[in-house]
């Protein structure tokens, strides 16, 4: 059943359900953010308007700064601002920033340890009919690797808008992924969010597997909770949107109590938040996992639901994955 | 003695005589030597042709103050090329940011002074750089957000020449040319040569000041060894007020000792630290690069008397 002291959204389960994107979230927070500190500036390569930065612009036109279609001097322009001492989120899709201005971003921000935020959207598989080039999948995985780098992937439009905020305040170099398309807003303005760590949202009496997944995929993770619930199957759906830091004790508390573990993600498999989770399990409580995320191999065009159903990211699959683990459990 | 510029104030030269500056970059020259021969490693011609415009920038240009390092006002130098970190180092311990005696300790462990320099490891560096053509951006965007703020401190960005073949460094000019960045200010180290060979052989870069102009620039070009032609260059860039200024210093690779200048085999080769065919050999190079350093120094001394 749902933590209660997660609040979420009481028509969670229902139809009619608001869908916003999670991009959105973005643009609101950056607002917020700009109001609440007026060295929040804001970059964009020239996706002003699909990024959400265009709400910041409107707001705060002399403090948003156009690059033009240049990831790489999006980011190194950014750090020189951060630098100085301003607080730049730089706004672009993931597939470019950070996947082309890896190197930048790796030099001038991370290990120059200046605050600028990295804001990539339009990531995972859900990008949809725009095909592999823009399916960014290794994002995760590529800012995880990055010593100084915090990396978030936030599950709605309130919890982006969240994420946006702290990181505004956190004094780090910041990775922040967001999604293209409309998601289902399941958490509420009280929801707890605090970067670094992780929250239950589902708790069944006797969870004998622990479901772990960022990003509005997390929302497929308690539907498969559900039914997995009404199976006669008791689970954990933990919300882990800050990869990094991981969350060690909630994760490693999880394991413990169900001695199997399923994460789930909008990203290759390898290096992300199932290989974060992998990690830090191997060392302390080895338990039996399985994956959900992208199996080594880009993605394609098709219509975004066509898209997780063919690569496995629905709740039927995180249900089949739940399942498998379970069995190994008892070997 | 010289020391630091501390105030804009006395802005003119003031006490510090051309010949000062060139025997104060000697010195430095002949530190980089040293410093290299210590490490075993790291890149030479570059440090020892950029000794006299950093020698001019912290000795009659920069307004800045060793002791305060973090000081808000003060003029930013942000090296782009980071592999001529010697040349840097060399002039900021003779500036009084970190004892002489600290630079034998180039490249080695614990070490603040690292290969290519970082921010957060030695005071008074401003930002980390090595991976080549990300420093004119970060400038830029220094200058850009100083701006924004009404600061009135500039921004020099000391770039090489080879890094211009870096796409990067060009949306920066891009980014500089449409925001007519005016309190920035890149100088550009024209030594023609690049690790593996010439630069118009590797990959052309001329006609570098027009692509400069092309781009809304005010192109400035300098000898790159003559302190007043820098400092005049710099104080011409100060008077600029619609576009940035690049000072395109025509540079000698390895200047100041014979065997190794206009020579890309010393690119990325430190004295001492192995044979190389036609070069003196590896235990003599040092000894040569210093005893012609010294000699220079006479020179210098004679011309001006």
């Amino acid at each position: 059943m749902i933590n209660k002291s997660s609040k979420l959204n009481s028509k969670i389960f229902e139809k009619d359900i608001e869908m916003v994107a999670n991009r959105q979230g973005y643009g609101e927070g950056l607002v917020m953010a700009g109001e609440k500190d007026e060295k929040v500036v804001v970059l964009s390569a020239d996706l002003k308007e699909s990024t959400r930065s265009i709400l910041f612009e409107e707001r705060f036109p002399d403090r948003y700064i156009e690059a033009g279609v240049a990831e790489q001097a999006l980011a190194t322009i950014a750090a020189g601002m951060a630098n100085y001492g301003k607080i730049p989120f730089i706004s672009s899709y993931a597939a470019f920033s950070p996947g082309r201005n890896w190197e930048q971003i790796r030099t001038t921000i991370a290990l120059n340890d200046v605050p600028v935020k990295i804001a990539g959207a339009h990531a995972g598989l859900t990008v949809g009919p725009d095909g592999a080039t823009h399916q960014m999948l290794e994002d995760i995985s590529i800012m995880r690797a990055m010593p100084n780098m915090i990396v978030l992937a936030p599950c709605d439009s309130i919890e982006a808008k969240k994420a946006t905020v702290e990181a505004a305040k956190n004094g780090k170099p910041t990775y922040i992924r967001f999604a293209r398309e409309k998601t289902p807003v399941f958490t509420t303005q009280d929801s707890p969010f605090k970067i670094g760590r992780a929250e239950t949202f589902w708790e069944s009496k006797d969870p004998q597997v622990a479901i772990i997944a960022c990003g509005p995929l997390v929302y497929e993770a308690l539907l498969a909770a559900k039914d997995l619930e009404k199976n006669g199957i008791d689970s954990l759906v933990i919300n882990c949107h800050t990869v990094k830091p991981l969350d060690e004790q909630a994760i490693i508390r999880a394991a413990r109590t169900t001695g199997a573990v399923v994460t789930v993600e909008e990203n290759q498999i390898t290096g992300g938040l199932g290989g974060a989770v992998s990690e830090l399990l191997a060392k302390n409580f080895p338990a039996p996992m399985e994956f959900i995320g992208m199996p080594d191999c880009f993605g394609e065009s098709g219509a975004p639901d066509e898209l997780l159903e063919k690569y496995g990211m629905k709740s039927k699959d995180i249900i089949g994955a739940a399942k498998r683990v379970i069995a190994r459990k008892e070997i | 003695m010289l020391t630091g510029r501390k105030s804009r104030s006395s802005f003119n030269m003031g006490k510090v005589s051309i010949e000062e500056l060139q025997k104060k970059a000697n010195e430095i020259r002949k530190d980089i030597i040293k410093m290299l021969l210590e490490a075993g490693s790291g890149h030479s011609a570059g440090p020892l042709g950029m000794a006299d415009i950093f020698t001019a920038l912290y000795f009659a240009i920069l307004n800045h103050d060793p002791k305060k390092p973090d000081w808000p006002q003060r003029d930013r130098l942000i090296l782009s090329n980071g592999h001529i970190a010697p040349v840097l180092y060399a002039t900021m311990a003779h500036a009084g940011y970190f004892p002489i005696s600290k630079l034998k300790t180039l490249r080695k462990l614990g070490s603040g002074l690292q290969g290519h320099p970082e921010r957060t490891k030695l005071p008074g560096v401003e930002t980390t750089s090595g991976p080549l053509g990300s420093g004119l951006a970060q400038a830029a965007g220094y200058a850009y957000a100083a701006r924004m703020d009404g600061a009135r401190f500039r921004v020099f960005c000391l770039t090489s020449d080879a890094e211009h073949q870096e796409g990067n460094h060009w949306e920066a000019v891009a980014f500089a040319g449409k925001y007519n960045l005016s309190n920035l200010t890149a100088i550009v180290d024209r030594n023609n040569i690049q690790i593996s060979g010439h630069t118009e052989d590797i990959m052309p870069l001329e006609p570098l000041a027009d692509k400069y102009k092309a781009f809304s620039w005010h192109v400035l070009d300098v000898d790159g060894h003559n302190m007043q032609e820098i400092v005049d260059a710099v104080n011409h860039a100060r008077a600029v007020y619609e576009n940035p200024t690049v000072i395109i210093a025509h540079t000698i690779p390895g200047k100041g000792v014979g065997f190794m200048e206009y020579d890309f085999k010393w690119h990325g080769a430190a004295p001492g630290a192995t044979d190389i065919p036609g070069e003196p050999p590896k235990k003599e190079q040092a000894k040569i690069a210093l005893a012609q350093l010294r000699t220079l120094g006479g020179k210098i001394k004679s011309e001006h008397e």
